[in-house]
Formats: structure tokens, sequence, C-alpha cells
């Protein structure tokens, strides 16, 4: 017998069944897994937009990262040049080639140099586009794939993100459905990576207490801007 | 890894006059517990999540084989591989195998307790493959040359002089005068040392906190980042899992990740949460190119269908370790393996043997913390309970253990003997005292009284007093 065979007589033996399930309960089994069901979802993101926004920021910033709101994509230069006067990095930011940041004027900031494409070791600053925001923790759900390569949330020192208010959804579960509608019926399979992130890289494992930048990003910055873009456009 | 389970009672004392070990422990309370505590009174679903995270894991343990089947299936769909093992020794070959296809030299790790279960760094090594751990607290760990003390928090025994020692012995090629003295300097040192060799490294290998049957995804949760670098930098990730990792959807381990965090660190939610389905897609710009999922059984199908299922919800959160007042009291090392705390206490006798291990189920006051906090709701004492009763029936208990067990059964078998005999001993212990209320010394029992007092009985046994207010009552019904 192979060793996935034995496992499988092993686990088969325990529960006291000789075979593979029926065909009535593996078809009940298999919609659980094709029809996902939500369990609990606490009330706490239950809110209209304008709370459901804010709790994102407060809970977001509870985690230390740091909210910047602008009103609308024309403003996202600006922030980014001042956020980094402020804390005194190089004007060199390295930017995912999403579609949805190449409409920002970036030309409003001439000082401002822009590189597309992954993280290079020596990159400092990143700035990224979000798939969805989570209320409930103040998460980013972040996506990898072409138009967002993954080093781009890990290596650098500041990770800044930008985020429409309407992609802001209250729990965990509303950002998969989210995702799978995005992803409709062509692609089946998830992308390489669906990261959720909250807050900056950290650890406790020096005495039990908290140093921000482990190995991640110190910093995560995000860009919250308050005007009207398609929900879930990264991924089609 | 080598076990000194054995010589728990051994550990424990040398623990206990271990005073850089003690200042340690004194951290965890005001840390994890005060921080579990406000997180789940914050979240007033919190206990019916956990009512739904155990039922989730009942489900999926009660039809495991097909949950593990889809989840194989849907790896493979992905491009991916599972490499199915049933011992360590089977998880360690097919590691080496797949280091060996793509020429390894370095392997970065993210924290896996499955790989410190097969002892995968020293097999590594002794291949002349190097294993990096990235974790900071397994960073730590593996430059003194040391095995976790904690599921979670691996490194919690160690001071930071002691972090600023092994950092100076290590990094040589630094100035020796630098400061080194407070966290934010070791950490920045050890960030910058780890840079290089998450560039360098060929494989990565991290655990598994959840395997996704719907999607064949791997999740990790991390606070520092380093799980990720480790699955995003190398050519080729190795995902280190056992067999009851897996949860059927997304949806299911939401609700897992709700309490998870909250347990563990006190956190609303981790700072990364990863799911990781397959290698770099054809436009990808980074990924590894390879994905490998080595499952592994290792002792844990043979629990399915005893008194010892449920330990397979555990979801490696520590709430049962930084509860217990055993494990704060002695750490995790003198545990003697891999699993530390009340989880390792009825885990440890499963996986290596009742025979070795039989002093950690004993290991126990039988509080009833480690229960009341565990997200998973698993009956820890009572499971605790079964393996001392499969070890008094395999004869393993010592002598002395045995007989005292023995006579008192044959006692309070026996109400009458049993009465006659604390009725004698209340008598004993209230002349003993001369009157005080408290005895310093007991015969036969200077082990117990060399820390503590014994408060002397007040008067006469409790079935003398309820029977005397049973009388008083009847008397003055009667009146």
């Amino acid at each position: 017998m192979t060793t996935r065979g034995e496992i499988f007589a092993r686990i088969r033996a325990g529960i006291g069944r000789d075979d593979a399930l029926d065909d009535e309960k593996a078809r009940e089994l298999i919609d659980r897994l094709e029809s996902p069901k939500r369990n609990l979802v606490p009330a706490r993101s239950d809110l209209d937009r304008t709370r459901l926004v804010d709790l994102f920021v407060s809970m977001a910033e509870e985690a230390a990262a740091t909210v910047q709101r602008v009103s609308h994509a024309g403003a996202i230069p600006r922030a980014v040049v001042s956020y980094l006067a402020r804390h005194n990095l190089p004007m060199r930011v390295t930017m995912a080639p999403d579609s949805s940041l190449d409409r920002i004027p970036w030309k409003l900031e001439p000082m401002l140099a822009l590189r597309q494409g992954k993280a290079d070791p020596a990159d400092e600053v990143s700035l990224t586009a979000a798939f969805a925001g989570i209320a409930e923790s103040g998460t980013l759900m972040v996506i990898s794939g072409a138009h967002h390569p993954s080093t781009l949330n890990l290596l650098p020192d500041s990770h800044m993100v930008v985020l429409h208010e309407n992609q802001i959804v209250g729990a965990y579960e509303d950002g998969w459905d989210l995702l799978r509608r995005a992803q409709g019926d062509g692609e089946k399979r998830l992308p390489r990576t669906v990261l959720f992130v909250t807050g900056p890289s950290r650890s406790a494992d020096i005495e039990q207490t908290i140093q921000m930048g482990a190995h991640g990003p110190r910093r995560l910055h995000i860009l919250l801007v308050a005007d009207y873009v398609g929900q879930g456009r990264q991924a089609s | 890894m080598q076990s000194t389970a054995r010589r728990f009672k051994q550990n424990a004392h040398e623990a206990m006059a271990d005073a850089p070990l003690q200042k340690a422990l004194g951290n965890i309370k005001h840390g994890f517990i005060q921080k579990r505590r406000k997180a789940a009174a914050r979240l007033p679903e919190f206990e019916a999540l956990r009512d739904q995270a155990r039922e989730i894991k009942n489900h999926t343990l009660a039809h495991l084989d097909f949950y593990l089947e889809r989840f194989e299936q849907k790896v493979v769909d992905n491009g991916g591989t599972v490499h199915w093992c049933r011992t360590a020794e089977d998880a360690r070959r097919a590691i080496l195998s797949v280091c060996r296809l793509v020429g390894a030299k370095t392997v970065t790790k993210g924290k896996t307790m499955i790989g410190e279960e097969i002892g995968i760094n020293d097999f590594l090594a002794e291949h002349g493959i190097t294993p990096v751990e990235t974790d900071l607290g397994e960073y730590i760990i593996q430059l003194r040359n040391e095995t976790p003390s904690h599921i979670i928090a691996p490194a919690i025994h160690v001071n930071k002089e002691q972090v600023a020692e092994a950092f100076r012995k290590e990094h040589t090629h630094l100035e020796p005068g630098r400061l080194l003295d407070d966290p934010p300097q070791l950490l920045a040192e050890a960030r910058q040392e780890m840079r290089d060799k998450f560039l360098a490294a060929d494989v990565g290998i991290t655990g598994a906190n959840f395997l996704i049957a719907e999607t064949g995804s791997s999740v990790i949760v991390t606070n520092e980042g380093n799980g990720d670098l480790t699955q995003t930098l190398p050519r080729v990730h190795i995902v280190l899992a056992s067999l009851e990792k897996v949860v059927p959807t997304l949806e299911d381990a939401s609700t897992i990740l709700r309490v998870l965090a909250r347990s563990a660190t006190g956190q609303e939610f981790s700072v990364y949460t990863t799911f990781s389905t397959g290698a770099r897609r054809a436009d990808d710009l980074d990924g590894p190119e390879q994905y490998h999922v080595v499952l592994l059984d290792n002792g844990r199908s043979d629990m399915i269908g005893t008194e010892f299922q449920e330990m397979l919800r555990c979801i490696r959160c520590g709430a049962c370790l930084n509860h217990c007042p055993v494990y704060g009291a002695v750490g995790g090392h003198a545990y003697g393996w891999v699993y530390s705390g009340p989880m390792g206490a009825v885990l440890t006798p499963s996986l290596i043997g009742i025979g070795e291990a039989g002093h950690l189920p004993n290991a126990s006051s039988f509080c009833g913390r480690c229960e009341e906090v565990c997200p998973m709701r698993i009956p820890l004492p009572k499971m605790m309970r079964h393996w001392r009763e499969r070890e008094f029936e395999r004869q393993i208990r010592p002598t002395v253990a045995r007989t005292g067990l023995r006579l008192w059964a044959f006692m309070v078998r026996r109400p009458w003997l049993y009465r006659r005999l604390t009725g004698f001993a209340v008598h004993m212990l209230a002349s003993w005292a001369h009157g005080g209320a408290r005895l310093q010394r007991l015969p036969m029992a200077k082990g117990w009284t060399a820390y503590r007092e014994f408060p002397v009985p007040e008067g006469s046994t409790f079935v003398d007093q309820w029977r005397a207010h049973q009388r008083q009552i009847l008397e003055e019904e009667l009146a």
C-alpha cells in the first residue's frame, strides 16, 4: 500500500468507515465546499457607509497604520510627497503596475521619481492599490497578480496603499464575496496570494515588548480616497 | 527532536532554580493574559465564535479523508505537489529531495512547530544545506542552539542581555563595541542580518495555520512578515503541515481566525494573514516557481476515533500555556519535547508515547483554566485524566504512587473505615498543633510542608458536622 493509502486507511479506521463516503453524503459535502456558507459574522461592522469608513480608519490606526483621507485621486501626488518629506524619505517610490494607479495625475509632482515593477531590495518606499478594506479590524485585503507583485507589500521600509472608500466592506466574508464576484466564471482559483495586512510589521519576541518593523515594513500609510472607483477592478 | 520528557521532574526542579528563566516567565502575566482578556471582552460574539470554531473542526475531523482528498485535488489543479508522509523520517526525506532537485544551498524558514517535531534543521544541516530561521524568536534560539519554549513565543525564556550576547557571538563582522542594550537595537540588527539571507535562499519552508479544502490554499499568520518573505522570495515554497490543519472553506478559516489572534496575543487580527495558492502565475512578477505541501501524519491518524481526537482541534494559539500555573512556574523546556503546557501534556504522549511522556499529564493541578481559555474548547484536563488512567493500566507509574492509590481506593469503598481513619487523623493533627491554627511540619510530607503550612482541621470531619447539623434541624422542627 502507498503511504497515502495507508494514511487514508488509518483515518477511515478511526472514523469507523471502510471506504470513501457514499454518494449522497459526498454530494452534501461537495455542496458545502462549492456554495460556502457564512458562519456567525460579528455585528460590529454592520453599519451605514459613513460609520463603516470611520470604523475602518479607527481600527487601522489602532493597529498602528496611519490613514490620510483625501477628497479625490488628484490629491494623491501631493499627499505622497508630503508624507515622504515628513518622514525624511527620498522622493523615490516603486509603484505597482496597476492601471488605477497610472490614472493618478503624477505629473503634478515633478520631483517625485516613480518606478513600476516588483520590489528591489534597495527600495525604501512602495505604493500599491488594495483590493478591499475590511472595517472589522482595519485590515487591507491585498491580492497578488501581474498588477501587484507581492514583494511590494513586504520588502520596502515604508508601504503606502491607495484605498477608495467604496472598497471598504464590513467583514472578511464580504471580502471573499467581493473576490469571488470579481473573478466571475473565468478564473476559478484564487490569486497566488491573498494577503490581509493589519498595520505595519512588528515583533514581541524580545521580552514581550512590541517593536515595530521586524522584517516587513516599519510604516504602513493608507491613502483613503473619497471619490468613486468601481469595485474589484484589479481582478478583472 | 530528542525527548527529555522522561526527566520532567528533574527538568522542572532545575527550571525553578533558574533565575533568568523565572524573570522571563514573569512577563507572561502582564502580556498575554491581560491582552487576551481585553480582546475577548471587546467582541460580544467571542463565546459563540468559539462554539462555531469547535463545530467546524469537529465536522472536518468526522470527514477528514474527504477534505484531505479535496485539498490534494485542488493543490494539484493549481500546479502544486502534495507529499504524503506517515513519519517524521518520511517528511525529512520529502523535504530533502525537493531541496536537492533544485540544488538548494540555503533554506529560509518561517515558524513551524512541525519543523521542530521532525527536527528538520539538524537533518538539513547534516546533508549540507543551511537552514536559516527567520522568525526573530526562532532566530534567537537557533543561535543559542535551543528549542522553542513556547509555541508562539519561542524565545520567551530569553532575556535581552542574552539576546545581545548571542548576536555578538554570531555577528562577528559587526563593530564589537556597538550598543545592543535595547530591544529596538537588537531588532534592527536582526532585520539587517536577515535581509541578505532572505534574498539568497533557494527554498523557503513555512508551516501552515490552515489548509483550505475549497481552494487548495495554505494559510500562515505572522506579525513580523518573515513568513511572507520566506514564501515569496525563494524559487521553491515548501509548506510543512500536519493532517488536521485542513478546514473546508475560506469562511470556516475566517471564523477560526477571529478566535486565533485574540486567544494568542490579544490582537484583533495578526498583522499578516496570507492565503497562498500554488506557485507563481504566468504573468506574475514575483513569487516561487514551485509549491509543495508536505503533509505529515506522525501519529495523528491514530488519534481519530479515540478519546484524544478532540486534541486535533488545536490551533496552536498558546493560550493554555499562558494560563497554566505549571507552565508559568517551569517554562516550556522542562516538558522535554516540542509541545509544552497543557496542550503538550495531552499531545506529546500521543505522538511519542506515554512511556516516554508519562510525567506530563501528571504535571497539572487540574485548575481548569486551560479549558476555560481554549478557543477550540478542547477538554484538556479530561484528556490528561485519560492519560493518567492509561498510565495506571499499563503499570508505568512508580510503585509508591500505585500502592498509595490502591490504599486510597480500598478505603473509599469502605465508608465506615474511611470515616474512622479521617476522624482519627483530624484528632491527631489537632493534637500535633498544640492549639495552633497551622502546622509547619508533617510526618512523611516534608516535601509539601517545606514550601507551605498545613491548616489544622477544625474540630471534626465533614460527615460528623453534617450529621450534627441534620440532627439540629430535626430537633428544631420537632420543638
